[in-house]
């Protein structure tokens, strides 16, 4: 994965080959209140829901975009998924990335985080050589955010979590990492990993209808699972149990025949919580 | 393979509340898998740290050297695998900061283990360790069997109880590690200016949401929290506006707190929002609209526009405090 194959650009720069991992999952805007969960299969009932692409993968997408607008070099958008995971593919060629990867798996219940790593390594090995992978920080449904981190080993690559910004610096990237206390300045000369969080710096862009058309032209491979060769018989986490906590409450809307009487009530409830902490 | 569980802790955070939990979570742990607790403090640590740590760890083991001064992910990261390695753990708990995050699944893959985020509630069955946490945004809990060993967790740290003191300090031993060549550095570290009350640990929240309609009315949330000495909060909407800085976000994927009272102005309440604030002892809303799903996890709340509700609300305060 060493940055020797790229060109340059006029400023002396590298242009930049990106490779964005994108995850297809259930509309995570599905409220609390129309959620239902299938307890033999461990996971939520799609029901009337749609399948959309992951949100934090969509701002690694925007980041990788406007990195690549910015040097020049491609990006790549690779999904593990059903099918239908070439629809997340598809929306990421529609918002200009350059070619896209599909690998099918079966429609059994969603493979774990090692197996996915391990599968994305072996489809990024076969597309070839990149400067920066981005993944989202953790998807919409499990939240797990292992894969990158499982991703970076398989790759052998360095990796910075928790990144909103990329630039091009030098032979490498120059990256802002959110941290606890506020961000951080993290630089590299060689290939780097990087887990993707949102910002106002990177909302994803809405496809333009002249895009989506020419998205239809641009490259997609597919591949099934099977044909990676990636051994898959070592699982690190079972789903053991999956409920649906119960923890509505009754709110009491204050009362009061004007404004002024409904601030003061609500200001009375604030207060004694205030006089209780003292 | 012990029964042993050792945690991670970062020098520069000192013994914090995510480093006590981290602890407690870990002790807890140790005695159910019949082991025993120790730290890995990585960076120069104050001796009050050590100290701390010592008081509650059945050993401390101190990685100072200065290639690991600062954090920096790829040497904190083989620090922490080579410490791990000689101790063989059944289970590495982190804390749920940067650190934690950015680490738990490499330090997992490099130790053969099963990785493993946000934990709430830790539990062996049979032998096997056991992780409780959210799922779906917070719309579901899920029960995790890791089935590799060691178990690489980073848990939700402010939730469990500091760990008890065992009342012999533990012996403080000094690693001295070769370490690679780091592919990545922190060139520059930017810290946020603190308006006010740290969100953290604050016992009140006012967190304002995109109903506000921009930056300035955070401004009347400021004023608003100088009054009540709470801490100010905001949406993932409100952030990605650009209204506040990241730092401010609360849920899912932003700070997760566990306030006395959180206060929640112009947010709609979605099920990720309200994974930040579900260890608050109490909630209270003002939104314009009944039906807003934030009113579901309220105990009280109030119908209004919050342009109409906020002045008057801070002046009332004021004159309730007297
Ligand atoms: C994987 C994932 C992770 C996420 N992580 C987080 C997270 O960590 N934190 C987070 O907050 N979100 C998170 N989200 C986003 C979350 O789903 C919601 O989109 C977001 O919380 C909505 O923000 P909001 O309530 O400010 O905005 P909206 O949903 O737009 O709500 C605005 C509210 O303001 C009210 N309002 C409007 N005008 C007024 C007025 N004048 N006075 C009073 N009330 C008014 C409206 O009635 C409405 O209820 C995440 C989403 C995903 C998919
Ligand atoms: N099946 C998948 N296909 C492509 N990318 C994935 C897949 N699963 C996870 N990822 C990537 O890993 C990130 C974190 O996902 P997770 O570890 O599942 O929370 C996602 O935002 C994606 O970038």
């Amino acid at each position: 994965m060493a940055s020797s194959g790229h060109t340059q650009r006029g400023d002396g720069g590298a242009k930049l080959n990106i490779l964005v991992c994108v995850k297809q999952i259930l509309d995570p805007d599905v409220p609390a209140r129309d959620f239902r969960i299938d307890p033999e299969r461990m996971e939520a009932i799609r029901g009337g829901a749609s399948l959309v692409p992951n949100v934090f993968c969509e701002n690694a997408l925007e980041t990788a975009l406007q990195l690549r607008d910015a040097t020049g070099g491609s990006v790549t958008a690779l999904t593990f998924g059903t099918e239908e995971a070439e629809e997340v593919l598809r929306k990421a060629l529609a918002m200009t990335a350059d070619q896209a990867a599909l690998v099918v798996r079966g429609d059994g219940p969603a493979p774990d985080a090692l197996t996915v790593a391990r599968v994305l390594a072996a489809a990024a090995r076969t597309l070839g050589e990149f400067d920066v992978v981005m993944v989202g920080r953790e998807s919409g449904d499990w939240g797990i955010g292992q894969t990158g981190g499982l991703l970076a080993e398989e790759l052998g690559l360095p990796m910075v979590a928790l990144v909103d910004q990329v630039t091009a610096s030098g032979p490498g990237v120059s990256m802002r990492r959110q941290t606890d206390y506020g961000s951080d300045t993290v630089e590299t000369t060689g290939s780097v990993l990087v887990t993707i969080t949102n910002c106002e710096g990177n909302v994803p862009r809405i496809p333009k209808t002249r895009d989506v058309m020419k998205s239809y032209r641009k490259p997609l491979t597919t591949w099934q699972v099977g044909e990676l060769g990636v051994d898959n018989g070592d699982t690190i986490a079972e789903i053991v149990e999956l409920s649906i906590p119960g923890k509505e409450v009754a709110c009491e809307f204050v009362e009061g025949d004007n404004l002024d009487e409904k601030v003061d009530a609500f200001a009375r409830r604030i207060a004694e919580v205030m006089g209780a902490i003292g | 393979m012990s029964n042993d569980v050792v945690i991670c802790l970062s020098a520069s955070s000192g013994y914090d509340r995510v480093a006590q939990g981290v602890a407690g979570a870990g002790r807890e742990l140790a005695d159910e898998l019949g082991g025993s607790l120790c730290a890995v403090i990585v960076g120069a640590a104050a001796d009050e740290t050590v100290s701390g740590v010592a008081a509650v760890a059945d050993a401390v083991i101190v990685a100072d050297q200065p290639e690991l001064a600062d954090y920096q992910p790829e040497s904190y990261l083989a620090a922490f695998e080579q410490t791990c390695r000689q101790l063989e753990p059944a289970a590495v708990l982190l804390g749920n900061d940067t650190v934690g995050l950015e680490l738990t699944p490499r330090l997992a893959a490099r130790l053969g283990g099963s990785p493993m985020s946000d934990g709430t509630g830790l539990r062996v069955v049979d032998g096997a360790i056991r992780v409780t946490r959210s799922a779906y945004g917070g719309k579901a809990e899920a029960v995790f069997e890791l089935k590799r060993s060691p178990a690489v967790v980073w848990v939700r740290a402010r939730g469990f109880e500091p760990a008890p003191p065992t009342g012999d300090g533990a012996a403080v031993e000094r690693a001295a590690l070769e370490l690679p060549v780091a592919a990545t550095r922190i060139v520059e570290r930017h810290v946020e200016e603190q308006e006010g009350i740290p969100l953290d640990d604050a016992r009140l929240v006012v967190g304002g949401g995109r109903g506000l309609g921009g930056a300035e009315p955070f401004d009347d949330l400021r004023s608003l929290a100088a009054v009540m000495k709470a801490a100010v909060g905001a949406s993932r909407s409100a952030c990605d506006e650009g209204w506040v800085p990241p730092s401010y976000q609360i849920g899912q994927t932003g700070k997760k707190i566990a306030p006395e009272l959180y206060l929640a102005v112009a947010i709609s309440g979605a099920a990720q929002h309200m994974l930040g604030v579900s260890d608050a002892k109490a909630l209270c809303a003002i939104n314009t609209d009944p039906e807003a799903p934030i009113f579901r996890n309220c105990h009280f709340g109030i119908v209004e526009d919050y342009r109409k509700v906020v002045p008057p609300l801070i002046e009332r305060l004021r004159e309730l405090k007297q």
